[in-house]
């Protein structure tokens, strides 16, 4: 059983091709990484999969239904979710809400009953900003909960769009570059909650710079470059394999200055 | 019967290519900016306005001319200098709001400082109709028609081949990457204010002696011309000028077949079926939002 | 005081409903004479409008240049549907409000899956296109000249005067505020604060942001021509004049004074910007210069508009002079 199927993926910017003729699969309970040099087409791939970007050709399976070029709501209601390598928050609102914002499938959306204030909209709401600040203390944000986004650093930011992602109770979560810009204590903490989620039956994709962690947590490791498939396989066997020690030597600073 | 097509049509091409001068100016401050700067049609209005006033005061025509221009260039660097500058950074919607509140308070100040009748300017070349296969076109059509070209090719040179136009095209790309490699982007759409002044005037000053100025001529042309620069494709030049002469020739054909009445309303089915149907207009280019 | 009770004060579903309604029901006192309430009732009418079209502007980020067309729609919807076709005002009122509604939904539905400004351009061509209508089907709409609207019976009184009617747009006013309130308290409305924080980020969160933002603009439509139809039969009267562009930006300006994102925003700017005007009587040349000003200097200096700052304001001289909290 497979969770996530891409098959022949390709997406095309101005003639060039940041994803080309991608295949590749992902096993539902585990940490995958996908990494590569910077322009690889990491995110583009993310977003290819979450829906932001409509592929050129190719296809993409989620749970066995082919979900390729579905909105991204539909697919946050199928069960995926995802972080933002640039940070996509709701500068206009609390953290708090920011998390509520998550939940907003499981909460009563009819028009009516938020007009008139009906069928009980003011306990519920009360109870999703319980399950909300829930969230947040999970992330190890519970002092942000009345705080205004747009006045949190940017590591709790960070931490804001991974509890944000989580409250939509995804089963597969793509999470691009959580530790960029991070201090060594916050990503050690981001690895922890990681592996925390994952155990939780979250199946995980991580795309990631600082090698240390991807080596850490990952069961599975997908290499891009140029928008190609260079390699895959576990950890030990990606960091054998002689193509990969090429391309991240070759490309100097881009992969290089995270290597392990 | 074709002599009345072509005479619609002539009198089509030739506010076409006023609406097409003002396109551009939307298309030049675009690029430069991504704002819709609302009060490109005040800079028309002020060229023909202060045109006539200075006239007025007894100044010879092309003096008169000359300064108008001026003024009018000197207004849209103060704009700019003085509402969108502070403003940068601040989102799509409050840039908007900045030039429709610039357009309205220098609509206010035209109307106190000159005042609120019609105006017929003089043509510049006199008036005897000339007769082009059973229509007449005004020797100030022609006027027109001439001043978008030799504009047009100015631009297509300036873009083209200047040093500077090239660091405005550079920055309409990329405004960071323009920044890294020396470009000077405040200076880049603070020009663009002047050079979208500048042609909005001429356009003002060129159309004037055809169609009268007053205080408010400035909210239609400058709608008309908006309407043209988003049919050629936002931030397009020549798809700008395609659409100028295009919503021009179709308001003249559907005043005359259709209705006089609602000449004015065409321009604005046009924008709202480039909307539904093409919404990248005729040569915009398809860009994906980067997330 | 208990502090649950001065809790449900500061709240303002509770105490800002409260203080509005203490507002409309002790200003009378101080209005003089019809003139004064006729001020009164316009400002009302244009604080119904804005409060809806803060729930477009404010909260979901989104630009409409064209709403005069939807309060002079409402409006000919009473007069013409009256006059001409003999049907009741209630009727015509609904119809025009469903007919706007259909409208929005119609324009917005393919607009609005483009990002970007699109909706800004296509509400002003809207807009222009009603009022261009309205000018020139004479026949029904009497042109620039206007036409006389029958007033509105209820249980077969008529309801006549500025008296009366200021007490009926006081409390349309209170119940628009109550549901802008109760819809920005809810999912829904979170849904709209997050289409305008970030599509994407809203998008994977699971709102279908294309379908709140056809929503919202859908009410802030029907909203709209709602009002006009009071205000039609209450002024007994329409005319193109408040149905063109300068019009909508003036609903535009009232929102962005006010405060984007404050439903009591929306009220006070339209409150000052009704009554601004009345005060510069014999400047009537300047009031070009006045709005383009205003706004201008609110989006450059006070981004957040006058209810939202001063909030922030009073709360931080509160938190300064205040000793250790109780
Ligand atoms: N919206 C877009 N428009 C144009 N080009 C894009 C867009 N998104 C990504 N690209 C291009 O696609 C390539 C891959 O980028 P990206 O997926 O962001 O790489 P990565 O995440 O691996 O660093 C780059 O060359 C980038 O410039
Ligand atoms: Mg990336």
């Amino acid at each position: 059983m497979t969770l996530l199927k891409v098959e022949a993926l390709s997406r095309e910017f101005g003639g060039i091709l940041a994803v080309d003729s991608l295949h590749f699969e992902i096993a539902p309970g585990s940490i995958h990484s996908i990494i590569g040099p910077n322009g690889a087409g990491k995110t583009t791939l993310f977003n290819l999969v979450t829906g932001v970007y409509a592929p050129s050709a190719g296809r993409v399976h989620f749970e066995g239904r082919d979900i390729t070029g579905l909105a991204p709501h539909r697919l946050a209601a199928m069960g995926l979710s995802r972080t933002f390598q640039n940070l996509q928050i709701f500068f206009n609102m609390t953290a708090l809400e920011n998390v509520m914002v998550g939940l907003h499938l499981t909460l009563d959306r009819r028009l009516g009953a938020a007009l008139f204030r009906l069928g009980g909209v003011a306990r519920k709401e009360r109870r999703a900003r319980d399950a909300a600040a829930e969230l947040m203390r999970f992330v190890g944000l519970e002092a942000y909960l009345d705080v205004d986004a747009d006045a949190m650093p940017y590591g709790a930011l960070k931490g804001l769009e991974l509890a944000r992602a989580l409250a939509s109770k995804p089963r597969l979560l793509l999470l691009d570059e959580p530790a960029a810009g991070l201090n060594p204590v916050e990503t050690e903490e981001v690895a922890g909650l990681i592996r925390k989620i994952a155990q939780s039956g979250v199946t995980v994709v991580l795309v990631e710079h600082d090698m240390r962690l991807v080596m850490g947590v990952s069961d599975h490791v997908l290499v891009l470059d140029y928008g190609r498939k260079l390699a895959e396989g576990t950890v030990d066997e990606v960091r054998a394999n002689p193509d990969v020690i090429a391309a991240y030597l070759g490309s100097g600073a881009a992969g290089g200055t995270h290597g392990a | 019967m074709f002599a009345e097509f072509l005479q619609f049509l002539l009198s089509g091409v030739t506010v076409g290519a006023a609406y097409g001068l003002v396109a551009l100016g939307f298309s030049i401050i675009y690029n430069a900016s991504h704002v819709i700067n609302f009060a490109q049609g005040e800079f028309v209005m002020l060229g023909g306005m202060s045109t006539v006033f200075l006239m007025a005061a007894g100044l010879p025509m092309p003096v008169a001319v000359v300064l108008a221009v001026l003024v009018t260039v000197v207004l849209g660097l103060l704009l700019e200098k003085l509402a969108i500058e502070p403003a940068r950074g601040a989102g799509v919607v409050p840039l908007i709001i900045i030039t429709i509140g610039a357009s309205i308070f220098l609509r206010g100040v035209a109307q106190v400082a000159m005042d609120r009748e019609f105006h017929a300017m003089p043509p510049f070349t006199g008036d005897a109709p000339i007769m082009i296969a059973g229509a007449t076109i005004l020797p100030q059509s022609l006027w027109v028609f001439g001043g978008m070209a030799v504009m047009g090719m100015l631009l297509w040179y300036f873009f083209a081949r200047a040093r500077f136009g090239k660091a405005m095209l550079a920055t309409a790309y990329n405004p960071l990457a323009a920044r890294l490699i020396g470009v000077n982007t405040r200076l880049v759409l603070l020009c663009s204010f002047g050079l979208s002044a500048l042609l909005g005037s001429v356009a003002g000053i060129l159309l004037a002696p055809i169609t009268f100025t007053s205080y408010d001529v400035g909210i239609m042309l400058g709608l008309k011309g908006f309407c043209a620069a988003i049919l050629g494709g936002m931030g397009h030049g020549a798809g700008a000028v395609v659409g100028g002469l295009i919503v021009g020739i179709a308001e003249a054909m559907g005043a005359g077949y259709i209705s006089s009445e609602y000449k004015d309303a065409i321009a604005f089915i046009i924008i709202l079926l480039v909307l539904f149907f093409m919404p990248n207009g005729l040569f915009g280019k398809r860009t994906t939002e980067r997330v | 005081m208990s502090q649950a009770l001065k809790r449900k004060l500061a709240d303002p579903r509770t105490g800002g409903l409260l203080g509005l309604a203490a507002v409309i029901a002790v200003l009378p006192l101080f209005l003089p004479n019809n003139f004064y309430y006729d001020v009164a009732i316009g400002a009302g009418l244009s604080a119904i409008v804005c409060v809806g079209l803060n729930l477009l502007i404010g909260y979901a980020g989104q630009i409409s240049l064209g709403h005069a067309g939807f309060v002079g729609l409402g409006a000919y919807s009473s007069a013409v549907l009256t006059v001409e076709f003999g049907w009741h005002p209630l009727a015509a009122m609904t119809a025009g409000a469903l007919g706007v509604g259909i409208l929005a939904f119609l324009v917005a539905r393919p607009i609005l899956r483009l990002r970007g400004h699109y909706l800004a351009m296509a509400t002003l061509g809207l807009g222009i296109i009603i009022s261009i209508v309205v000018n020139t089907e004479a026949e029904y709409t009497g042109g620039p000249d206007g036409m006389t609207v029958p007033s509105l019976m209820f249980f077969g009184r008529e309801l006549y005067g500025e008296a009366v009617w200021y007490w009926i747009v006081g409390a349309a006013l209170l119940f628009t505020v109550w549901l802008s309130l109760n819809l920005i308290a809810s999912p829904v409305g979170r849904a709209l604060r997050a289409v305008h924080g970030s599509e994407p980020a809203a998008e994977i969160a699971g709102v279908d942001t294309a379908h709140y933002k056809v929503l919202v603009f859908v009410i802030s439509a029907v909203i709209a021509s709602l009002a006009g139809s009071l205000g039609a039969h209450y002024a007994g009267f329409v005319s193109p004049a408040n149905v063109g562009f300068f019009r909508s930006i003036e609903l535009v300006t009232m929102v962005v004074l006010g405060g984007m994102a404050s439903t009591y925003g929306a009220v006070v700017g339209a409150a000052i910007l009704t009554v601004l005007p009345q005060l510069l009587t014999g400047l009537e040349d300047y009031e070009h210069i006045a709005f383009g000003l205003i706004l201008m200097l609110t989006v450059i200096f006070m981004p957040r508009g006058l209810v939202p700052s001063f909030f922030t304001i009073a709360r931080n001289r509160l938190a300064s002079a205040g000793a250790p909290p109780p």
